[in-house]
């Protein structure tokens, strides 16, 4: 199952290293990783979206971070109500002929054109990762010349009332 | 002769180098002993030390200085501080470290590293200390601004001591060494992310004081948690007025009196079929400072299938890790035992389960051949047990004389035991006995060894030399890799592929050659006379005991088997 964990760890160098090096030791999947500097200074964030077989796995996962002398805070966060996103540019070939037409089928998904050259153009899209999938199927027909995703960041929202169709703010399950 | 020295570190007070800032750091942690081998990037660290009187130790090789630390450690409960160059000084390092890391041992090690300027260029000596030792250590720091020496220093011995204990490393480039400040000693320990707990959850302690009430077949597991929280008189309290018998691991031993009506010896691979029969039939397990290592359990489909199992732990990563735990308890042991003996609570009635414990002692005790002809390798560990009267410090590497050591020496008497558990590093016994005799010179203090693991770091002979400590080296020579035959005979059908060494140095003429007395004893009568001259002065020795090369370690639980399926139970 996928689980979405977040870690707050103080900025130091070898810290990634030392959590990578962690998951790569006591053999976690890591699906996608991301990290970057919060409100506070000197302090960054870690989201990492990893493969585990149950849920004695992640609870290691958990405790093994945390004995991190420069991690500050480990949670998983799958089962909060969370707002998560992931940003992918999608360089689709297009000859000005369907350009139009493309720009039509990404409208809904809040995307944008981003970059236009002769043979392509490039859309930026933002949201959660089933959302980009979405956009994915639709302009795999007209050829994907090349496609970079970000890897998820989130955090919990500010109210956590009671929540009751989880998957509609959890997009992994 | 010895050229003049600078003016000692202490006289200077307004501008000193990082080198002279970590030496006088050192003295604030009340270092006595470092452990190291000099080279280029440690160069100011070593003219630094030339003016200090804290006391150095010169191994012949960066290994012999790490183990001597981890003896030194072990023994005495103190963090032991090693010092090497960068590069392959620092490399030279990463087993002992791994070593230290698996069986929770303080070590702060402070490595050289090249000049700021060059790092990341594979400058001469260069090696990546910090990526290479980051999985491999409690916490690693390399310091890039010399005016947080004085901060690291403290944090590393910070974290090197508390929680669970484990090796922390500095990495010092050279020109920070170099640089001169006015320090700031009083900068305080900043660490937000480690707060290891120290006390335990009380209604957790509540759960396990009533689940020990109801239990028929209690067992305590004892490991080296025990040891480094000084626990071991509150745990025979607790076993004593719940009546709960009290098995040790490999590293637990002497945690637990080994001559107690209680105790039912070393569980595991080589333990006593009583020790493992009374984990598997156990309806309540409560393991204290131990990690449920594989070598322990056996086949976890079979471990205490039957019990409760409660885990204390200081190291919350621990519970659950290889056991689902019913009763998880953070805690120091002392503790968490100190708050199980104020709590009042039923206690137990265990009578039927002593008295079938005590029948399988009677039943299924260890045992060896009884041979006229032969000299047997754990007729060896006897007598070294009759000649230093049972309280000698025992170091040993890896394999078939450690496991002897530990099922026959019966340590009465914490912190006597020095051997490599977890990593299982051959050539971790001889220098670890240097060390453990510096921590306590009036002791006497075994090496006992194979012929094997002896040749890996028998260079520290010379350290011995020099030192002129008491330390008894004694081999235990089959002339094979002992443990590696044995398995080949079992599971290979007796192909001996590479673990025969009929070709060996002559073992008295080598220790002769570091000017230690030396002697060779191939049978029991040669052995009594040779130990009893031995362990009377204080002087080291060298003897190469010439055992059998047949012997097999029993019991034992074959690779992914239950405990209780032992074989070689009898003989």
């Amino acid at each position: 199952m996928k689980r979405i964990v977040t870690a707050t760890v103080i900025n130091q160098s070898g810290v990634l290293n030392r959590i990578t090096g962690l998951m790569t030791k006591r053999q976690f999947n890591i699906e996608s990783i991301t990290v970057g500097h919060t409100e506070k200074e000197g302090v960054s964030k870690m989201t990492f979206v990893v493969n585990v077989d149950d849920n004695a796995k992640i609870e290691q996962l958990i405790k093994q971070l945390n004995k991190q002398i420069d991690v500050l805070k480990v949670t998983d966060i799958t089962d909060q109500a969370i707002v998560v996103r992931e940003l992918a540019l999608i360089k689709v070939i297009s000859n000005a002929q369907i350009r139009s037409e493309i720009s039509g089928i990404i409208e809904p998904f809040r995307a944008s054109i981003i970059d236009v050259s002769r043979e392509s153009i490039t859309v930026q899209v933002t949201g959660n990762s089933d959302k980009i999938e979405a956009i994915l199927d639709l302009l795999r027909p007209y050829g994907i010349k090349e496609m970079v995703r970000t890897g998820i960041t989130a955090f919990p929202r500010g109210s956590q009332k009671s929540v009751t169709d989880l998957k509609q703010y959890s997009i992994l399950n | 002769m010895r050229a003049k020295a600078k003016p000692e570190a202490e006289a200077v007070t307004a501008e000193m180098t990082g080198a002279d800032v970590l030496i006088h750091s050192l003295k604030k942690e009340n270092v006595e002993v470092l452990f190291g081998y000099p080279g280029g990037a440690v160069l100011p660290i070593y003219d630094a030390l030339y003016r200090s009187p804290i006391k150095h130790i010169l191994s012949k090789h960066e290994q012999g200085s790490i183990h001597a630390a981890e003896g030194y450690a072990r023994v005495s409960g103190k963090p032991g501080v090693v010092i090497a160059t960068s590069g392959p000084g620092a490399t030279n390092l990463v087993t002992g470290i791994t070593d230290a890391m698996m069986d929770s041992l303080p070590l702060v090690i402070f490595t050289g590293q090249v000049a700021s300027t060059v790092i990341g260029t594979d400058a001469f000596q260069e090696a990546d200390i910090m990526g290479i030792t980051a999985p491999i250590t409690k916490h690693n720091y390399q310091v890039r601004d010399v005016q947080d020496l004085p901060r690291i220093i403290k944090e590393a011995f910070h974290i090197a001591t508390t929680g669970r204990p484990g090796p922390v490393l500095v990495d010092i480039p050279k020109d920070v060494a170099n640089k001169t400040i006015s320090p700031d000693y009083d900068s305080t320990i900043h660490l937000p992310g480690y707060q290891p707990t120290f006390s335990p959850n009380i209604l957790q302690i509540k759960k396990l004081a009533d689940a020990v009430g109801s239990a028929k077949k209690p067992v305590i597991l004892a490991g080296a948690g025990v040891l480094h929280a000084n626990a071991g008189k509150e745990l025979v309290a607790f076993s004593e007025k719940h009546r709960i018998p009290v098995i040790n691991t490999l590293l637990g031993l002497g945690s637990y009196p080994g001559n107690h009506p209680l105790f039912l010896g070393m569980g595991g691979m080589h333990g006593t079929y009583t020790a493992n029969m009374a984990l598997y039939e156990c309806d309540l397990l409560i393991s204290i400072g131990a990690r449920f290592d594989d070598r322990l359990t056996g086949n976890l489909d079979h471990f205490a299938i039957h019990a409760t199992v409660a885990h204390i732990d200081v190291d919350p990563a621990e519970i659950g890790k290889n056991v689902p735990t019913q009763i998880p308890i953070v805690s120091d042991a002392r503790e968490a035992l100190k708050k199980l003996l104020e709590i009042e609570s039923p206690l137990p009635d265990t009578e039927d389960w002593r008295k079938k414990l005590t029948q399988n002692s009677e039943d299924f005790p260890l045992w060896k051949k009884s041979s006229a002809t032969e000299f047997l390798p754990q007729r060896v560990v006897e007598l070294v047990h009759e000649y230093t009267k049972g309280d000698a410090i025992i170091t040993t590497d890896v394999g078939q004389h450690q496991m002897w050591a530990a099922q026959y020496y019966a340590f009465a008497d914490a912190n006597r035991w020095v051997t490599s558990g977890g990593l299982g590093t051959m050539g971790f016994g001889f220098p670890s006995a240097i060390g453990a005799q510096l921590a306590f010179p009036e002791q006497t203090v075994v090496s006992l060894t194979g012929d094997g693991g002896f040749q890996m770091t028998l260079q520290e002979l010379s350290t011995l030399q020099e030192l002129n400590l008491p330390v008894k080296v004694v081999i235990m020579n089959n002339q094979t890799l002992g443990m590696v035959r044995q398995w080949q005979e079992a599971f290979y059908e007796e192909r001996y592929s590479q673990s025969l060494i009929p070709v060996q140095p002559d073992f008295v003429k080598l220790g002769e050659a570091y000017g230690i007395q030396s002697f060779k004893v191939t049978n029991e009568e040669e052995a009594k006379a040779v130990f009893e001259e031995a362990f009377s002065h204080r002087d080291p020795v060298l003897i190469d005991c010439r055992v059998s090369g047949k012997e097999n370690v029993y019991p034992m639980i074959a690779p992914g088997k239950g405990l209780h399926q032992m074989i070689g139970v009898k003989p």
